[in-house]
Parts: structure tokens; C-alpha cells; sequence
């Protein structure tokens, strides 16, 4: 399916030495294998994808090679030598350098400034050469065919154009190794072709570029090698032309599905909730879905595929630009997570420890936060009322704490998950939003909470869950949504569903 | 000392830390108490004390108002311009009208504290001006206004009833009335701190305002709220600062802001919201008045008092800054035996295995 284009016929025969080679590389995260004995190499003039579901440990991988993180066990080898990079600026002096998803840009400086943010171009004197800069930059915006003024302050750019200036910021230095992680998440198609050409062009003059997507029909159109990781081990590494995108997500899923999770059958009821063209400008558009009564329905894609911003619309986080709610039949505004809270939604965020806990806080006191108007009458606390909620909960969820007093700061990290889960359960939502409920928890930890979330369905709580893993998505719902830059573009019912097909829908591609 | 906490639980530790406060300020207490006791031949009499008592009371009353402003991670700058405000119209007003009844007058005071306390308030949560900055606007602004309402003024202690400027000069059971009043609002501030939904909430704001905000606390109004009860508390102060100072004129209380802050912040609480206790404000208040009031025994100069003052508070925030990271430390060396000592329990993987 990969289209040969004329770049890739021209290649020699024999290729040049590596310039990177990684030889078992492991990288733990608190007992987490994230990165699992992985080997490959990296070829200077070759454009190579790495290819992965979320948290099959792309992000690790480009961390160890920046020298941000720190690998456990392994071996780097750079230009045939074994070498540590300890730090970011070794990596940068090895000519590896990674432009990020995320922009990191300095506001309030200038598009030149931030280019060269650290490293000023310097005159004879020892001043900061303001022409030089302009110059370069104007040089490399006027390469990737932007429309910049170098003098442009940050503040005032888009995010198709930061994400051009993190390019240019990459660009500007001499890089033996670019790395781009999801390069083209903002662009536009003019935009992705420049930004393409320009990488051919760094590929023709000997730059390795390693290209993270998961658009896989940019993986087809610009890769020479691809190589795909799961679970954090890595599982091929073969000439783009020889996969097929229906391969590439075969090898990408091969997940087991025997650790299955326990969601019991129930009866569905009616409509308890329902949305209509949920938009937010650049984020999400036209998003209609109903949920019902006793239901599990995932709202799968990839990270940044607009998810989370839609379920942090709907509980009144963020406002809609458009779009109608009903919930129950009653139209709802959203308005502030106090007024979708007394209408019965609960959310639990994505970002436990900034959006979820009070840390200094005691597991009691976390565990009432959501419905302390119910527990004290008058406004007057009544902290046995909380320390029995706390406790009713530390039983049922199976939190591991010497007593509801204990404060959250000390609880591991899948005992403050269940905390901040007891939490919203204590409101008694009829709709719950879970948004990446088991995120870096244990997997003891997992299985209590899919045995909760499956107990409540069966009671008849609705429940709308965002998760990044494709069989907890599989095995936990009755009805899969799947999201792919903003929209809603496929609905799968529990039988239907597999784990290719919903890759596939998220990526973009015809199902396998 | 730190090294002794590793036996405790979690929580046992998180109280030790705040305990150390406390018992931090007791010694450093005790110990300027020797002090000036050896130096100051009349600072251990009982007319001194009640002298450092009335100092104490003002400052406490203010205090805890302020404190609930600092809890929930925003700061009020404009206590002494409410204070002087409020001193010179309640003032006025028994000057004017010899006959109301002393907590008519008192109302009065703190209806004005009240007021200007909700506009400090909307100004930081509906027009979102840092709080620096809004309270620093209005410290200039209500100051201005006691230029204005004074028009050069100035009420003089024999225009007011002798039984108001009695709240200064009573002492019942021994202790100047003053500070029975800063005793009862420290009491209430403690109470609604500890027992009310929303002293919970200030706390809760100040630690984690996104947390608050997903949790359906109404974020906004509960800020508008503390600077509301730190105005009216101002007022009261004001009150209470024209019985014990009765010549209020347009000036009066310039530059008390920086007592009241100095005792919040060496009282321990954090200045970036979240925790302290009342308690501890009132510690640092009589640790600053008695210091002051040596001082002023030993006859320095005032510079070394400003000097006090300013010192006290560096070093009480670079001990928060130490303290709190040790405490983290211990917290994740806790976190770390748990989960070593859950590993140990449960057989390893076999490719784990080394």
C-alpha cells in the first residue's frame, strides 16, 4: 500500500553505518517496565517511523535519547561508541535534537529569540547579534514556505505556528539525529507538504530523522524504515515499503485480551444523557452522542485526539462555543463543575495530581470535597459524617491507608487514584466521566477499579470512559466512540469491536 | 530532628511539622522573654505586659482576617488603610454623637471594613487582578479616601466618651479588654476555620485551586468571602485602634499592614495559601509585640525595630522553605519503604530478576 516515491528509489544499496544504535534498552517507571529491552538502529539519510499505541513507550524512547531520562539497563552506541548521555545539552552536542508535541516556547520573546533561545548568535563584541538572527530565521521560515515576521512575539502566534517555529528551532541547529514527535498535529495540508519536503531535503543531506506519528498515512508517505513498539518491548523494524498500514496495526495491537476484565452484562435503559454538536473552536467539532442508563461507553482515539477537552466541556470546565446537552431529558448548560456536579455528572480528570487531590489534605477530607453541602447542614462541619463516607469507601474500593486521617501525599499512587474515584463516587453521579481511570496505577489496583466501574453500570450508573488502553476500552464497554482530530468518527458496538478496527478508525485508515 | 520523624506514620510526621512551628515560635518567645528580662529592668511588671497585650490585640484582630485571605493564596495589603478609615468614621461619629450606644459604633466600623473588604474582593475575582496588586491599588485608594473624609480633621481623645476609650484602659480578670476582644475573634476565627464547610474550602483553594474548582467549590465566591470577613475584621480593628490611639487623624495606622503580615507569615502560615492555623498567627503576633516592645525598653533605634520585622519574616520563610522540603523528602522515603517492602512480599518476575 506504501507508495514508493522517487526520493526512495535513489537510496544506495549498501547503507551507511548507523549513527544510533540502541542494544536492550530498558527504562522503569516505579516497577512500570516503560521501555522493555528494546533494540534497533537509526541510519544517517533515512527517515524512520517509530510507531506505537499510547504508552507503548515511544515518549520514554525519545526522553533516553535526549538525554532527559536516564536508561536502567542497555547500551547506547553513537557513531559506533558506546556512549551515556547524561544530559540534554551531551545530546545536543552529539547533534541529537527533538522538537516536542507540546511547544516550548517563551511567550513573550520575539519568533528569533525563541529560535535561538540559549544559544544567541553573538557579534565580535560579544553582543547579541540581532541581524544574524533575524537573518537565520527569516532563512529557515522562508525554507518550510512560512509566513513569519522573525519579530512576531510568540504571544501573539497560533498553534499551527508554534509548531512551525519548534521545526525551525530543531532546524536551526545542526542536527545528525531530528527527532519530530507528531510534527503535524496543528498544520495544515499546505503546511505538512513543506514541512515534508523540508524533511526530505534534511534526509538527501544526511540528517537521520526519527518521525513519531500516529497518522499512518504520513508514516506510508515519508518513511524509509519503520519501527513499531508495544508495551513498551520492540516488536519489528523492518523497510517501509515492505508493511502495509493494515500490518503495521496488526503488529501494533497484538495485544493479549485474556486478562479480561469483568464487565457484566446489563440490561441498557434509556437515554440518560445527550449530546448535540459539541464544538470549541480548534479542539473538537460536531460531537453527538447519547449514553444510557446503565451503560459503559469509551470514547477511544489517540492523546490529543480532542477527548478529554470534550469531556472537560461537558462537566464546565471549559465552555462550548456550540452545541446542546440534555441530560435526563432536561437541557443542560454547562456552566462550572458546581452546577454539573448538582445535576448529577461527576468527572474524574485525567491529572490526578493536579486536577484531582488536595495532597496535604487527609483521605477523608479529599473523599467529602464533592459533596460537603450534603454532609454539613448549616455550613457547620462534621468531621465523623466524613471519616465514616471516607471509611465506607476505603472498604469498598479497597484503599490501602492506616486510617481516613492519613493524608494523601503518603498513599501510592494507585491508592490516591481510588481516593480521588471515592470522591466523585460520594457525589452519586447518574453520568460519570472517567478520563483515563487507570492511568499509571498497579495492576491490582486496575482490577478494583474495573470491578467497581462494572458493579456501578449494574446498578444503573451511566458511564462515559476515556482510556488510551485498547482492551481495558474493549473489555470494560458496551459501545465504543472513537475520536480522531476532534471528531467522532466511528461508533462500535461491543461485538464489532476489535482492537485493529479502532486503531484503525483512530488512525485514519480503512479497518483491516 | 528531622532523622527522628522516619518511625512515624505519614501523618504522624505532617503534624510534627506544623507542631515544630508552634513549638519554634514558643522557644524563640521564651527566649527574647530572657532576654529582655535580664536587659530591660522594667519589662517583667504587669503594666508592661498589659501594655504589649493592647499591642498584641489590634494586630490579632486584623490578622485573623488577614489570614483567611492568605490561606486561599491571595493577600490583602489595605488592612491598615481599612483600619484607619474605619477608626477615624467610628470615631467621628461618638464625637459627633456622644450618646450611641458603644456597639452601634462598632457596626458602624465594621460596615465600612465590610465594604471596603467585598470591593478588595471583586476587584481580585471579577476583574482577576492579582491580589498584590488590587489590594495594593486600594491601600492607596482608601488611604486617600481618609484624606478626603478627614478633610485635615482630627478627632481628639476628649471629644469621645470615657467609656469607650475604657475598652483601652479596663482590665478585667487582669487583662485589658482589648485583648478579650482579640481572644473572642481568634476563638471564631479558630472555630470557622476548623468547623466550618468554608474555612475547609479556604484551605482547599489555597492548596490546589484547580482541585477546588473540579470539586464544585465555588472558588470565586469563597475568595470574595475572605477578603469580605478580613475588611470587617479591619473594621473592628479600626474600632478598637481609635479606643487605644483616641487622636485619629487621616494618617492614623499607616504602616500597620506590616505588623499584621509579619505575624501571619512568621505565625506559619504558608504565603502561598493552603496551610496555617490561627493558633500559630497568634504566637507570631505576641512574638513581634513583645520583641517590638523590648526594643523600645532598651531604647534602640527604629530602625532596628523595621529591621525586626522585615528579618523576621526572611527567616520564618526560608525555615516554611526547608521545612516543607524535608517533610516532602520524608514523605517519599515513607512511599518508597511501602512500596520496597510490598515488592519484597510479592515474588519477583522472573525477567526481573537481575
Amino acid at each position: 500500500m506504501a507508495v514508493d516515491d522517487d526520493n526512495r528509489v535513489r537510496r544506495t544499496p549498501s547503507p551507511p553505518a548507523p549513527l544510533v544504535e540502541l542494544h536492550g534498552v530498558s527504562r522503569s517507571y516505579g516497577g512500570v517496565r516503560a521501555v522493555d529491552g528494546v533494540s534497533f538502529s537509526v541510519r544517517p539519510g533515512t527517515v524512520h517511523a517509530l510507531v506505537g499505541e499510547n504508552g507503548a513507550g515511544k515518549s520514554t524512547l525519545v526522553k533516553i535519547l535526549t538525554g532527559i531520562v536516564q536508561l536502567d539497563e542497555g547500551e547506547l552506541v553513537i557513531d559506533g561508541e558506546s556512549r551515556r548521555v547524561g544530559d540534554a545539552q551531551t545530546a545536543h552536542r552529539l547533534g541529537i535534537v527533538a522538537m516536542y508535541q507540546e511547544p516550548t516556547v517563551f511567550q513573550d520573546l520575539t519568533v528569533a529569540e525563541n529560535v535561538f533561545a540559549g544559544r544567541h548568535i553573538r557579534t565580535r563584541l560579544g553582543t547579541v547579534d540581532w541581524r544574524a538572527m533575524r537573518r537565520e530565521t527569516a532563512r529557515i521560515l522562508g525554507e518550510l514556505g512560512v509566513e513569519i515576521d522573525p519579530d512576531t512575539p510568540v504571544r501573539g502566534l497560533g498553534v499551527a505556528d508554534r509548531q512551525l517555529l519548534e521545526i525551525t528551532k530543531a532546524l536551526s541547529s545542526s542536527a545528525r539525529l531530528l527527532i519530530m514527535d507528531e510534527p503535524t498535529a496543528a498544520l495544515s495540508s499546505h503546511e505538512v507538504e513543506n514541512l515534508f519536503a523540508t524533511i526530505r531535503r534534511l534526509r538527501d543531506r544526511g540528517v537521520a530523522v526519527l518521525y513519531i506519528s500516529h497518522r499512518l498515512e504520513e508514516v506510508g508517505e515519508l518513511a524509509d524504515i519503520v519501527t513499531i513498539l508495544r508495551d513498551g518491548r520492540h516488536i519489528e523494524t523492518r523497510a517501509a515499503n515492505e508493511l502495509s498500514q493494515g500490518e503495521i496495526i496488526r503488529l501494533m495491537v497484538g495485544r493479549s485480551l485474556d486478562q479480561l476484565f469483568p464487565k457484566e452484562d446489563v440490561e441498557v435503559g434509556d437515554v440518560v444523557f445527550k449530546a448535540e454538536g459539541l464544538s470549541r473552536g480548534g479542539l473538537f467539532a460536531d460531537v453527538s452522542f447519547e449514553l444510557h442508563r446503565g451503560e459503559i461507553v469509551a470514547l477511544a482515539g489517540f492523546v490529543g485526539s480532542g477527548r478529554t477537552e470534550v469531556a472537560r466541556a461537558i462537566f464546565g470546565v471549559d465552555p462550548l462555543d456550540e452545541g446542546q446537552l440534555w441530560i435526563e431529558g432536561r437541557p443542560f448548560r454547562p456552566r462550572s463543575p458546581r452546577r454539573a456536579l448538582r445535576r448529577g455528572l461527576a468527572y474524574l480528570p485525567e491529572d490526578r495530581i493536579h486536577q484531582g487531590l488536595i495532597q496535604p489534605m487527609s483521605i477523608s477530607r479529599n473523599a467529602s470535597m464533592a459533596v460537603l453541602p450534603g454532609l454539613t447542614p448549616g455550613g457547620i462541619l462534621r468531621p465523623w459524617r466524613e471519616t465514616a463516607l471516607a471509611r465506607r469507601f476505603m472498604e469498598q474500593l479497597r484503599i490501602k491507608a492506616s486510617s481516613p486521617s492519613q493524608i494523601v501525599q503518603s498513599l501510592s499512587g494507585g491508592n490516591q487514584q481510588k481516593v480521588v474515584l471515592s470522591k466523585w463516587l460520594a457525589a452519586e453521579p447518574r453520568v460519570l466521566l472517567l478520563d483515563e481511570p487507570t492511568h499509571g496505577v498497579d495492576v491490582g489496583t486496575k482490577a478494583d477499579v474495573h470491578r467497581e466501574i462494572s458493579r456501578l453500570a449494574a446498578q444503573g450508573l451511566t458511564i462515559l470512559l476515556i482510556s488510551s488502553e485498547l482492551p481495558e476500552v474493549l473489555g470494560m464497554s458496551d459501545r465504543i466512540l472513537v475520536m480522531r482530530e476532534g471528531r467522532l468518527v466511528a461508533e462500535l458496538s461491543r461485538a464489532d469491536a476489535t482492537q485493529e478496527r479502532v486503531i484503525a478508525a483512530a488512525a485514519g485508515v480503512a479497518a483491516a | 530532628m528531622i532523622a527522628e520523624l522516619r518511625g512515624l506514620k505519614p501523618q504522624q510526621i505532617a503534624a510534627a511539622a506544623f507542631r515544630l512551628r508552634e513549638i519554634g515560635l514558643v522557644i524563640a518567645l521564651g527566649a527574647a522573654v530572657v532576654f529582655f528580662a535580664i536587659r530591660a529592668p522594667n519589662f517583667l511588671t504587669v503594666g508592661n505586659w498589659q501594655d504589649i497585650a493592647r499591642d498584641v490585640a489590634i494586630v490579632v484582630v486584623v490578622a485573623v482576617g488577614e489570614t483567611m485571605v492568605v490561606l486561599t493564596r491571595n493577600i490583602d495589603l489595605s488592612v491598615a488603610s481599612i483600619v484607619g478609615l474605619s477608626a477615624y468614621i467610628s470615631a467621628d461619629y461618638l464625637a459627633s454623637h456622644p450618646g450611641t450606644a458603644l456597639g452601634v459604633a462598632a457596626l458602624i466600623a465594621v460596615g465600612v471594613g465590610t465594604v471596603l473588604g467585598f470591593v478588595n474582593g471583586l476587584l481580585v475575582v471579577v476583574a482577576r487582578i492579582p491580589a498584590i496588586i488590587a489590594t495594593l491599588a486600594t491601600l492607596a485608594i482608601y488611604r486617600g479616601l481618609s484624606f478626603q473624609v478627614t478633610a485635615g480633621d482630627q478627632v481628639s481623645a476628649f471629644q469621645l466618651p470615657d467609656r469607650f476609650l475604657d475598652l483601652a484602659a479596663s482590665k478585667p480578670l487582669g487583662l485589658p479588654t482589648l485583648a478579650w476582644f482579640a481572644f473572642a475573634v481568634a476563638i471564631a476565627g479558630s472555630a470557622v476555620l476548623r468547623w466550618t464547610r468554608w474555612g475547609r474550602d479556604f484551605y482547599a483553594i489555597g492548596s490546589n485551586p484547580e482541585a477546588a474548582r473540579f470539586a464544585g467549590i465555588p472558588v470565586g465566591r469563597r475568595i470574595i468571602l475572605a477578603f469580605t470577613i478580613c475588611g470587617a475584621l479591619s473594621g473592628l480593628g479600626g474600632f478598637l485602634w481609635a479606643s487605644r490611639f483616641p487622636n485619629v487623624d487621616a494618617v492614623a495606622a499607616t504602616d500597620f499592614e506590616l505588623d499584621v503580615i509579619t505575624a501571619v507569615v512568621i505565625g506559619g502560615v504558608n504565603v502561598f495559601g493552603g496551610s496555617g492555623t490561627i493558633f500559630g498567627v497568634v504566637l507570631g503576633a505576641v512574638l513581634v509585640a513583645t520583641i517590638q516592645d523590648g526594643f523600645t525598653l532598651l531604647r534602640l533605634s527604629e530602625f532596628w525595630k523595621m529591621f525586626f520585622n522585615g528579618a523576621a519574616i526572611v527567616v520564618a520563610v526560608t525555615i516554611d522553605a526547608l521545612v516543607t522540603r524535608r517533610l516532602q523528602d520524608a514523605l517519599r522515603r515513607r512511599r518508597a519503604e511501602v512500596l520496597a517492602a510490598r515488592h519484597a512480599a510479592a515474588p519477583p518476575r522472573p525477567e526481573a530478576a537481575p
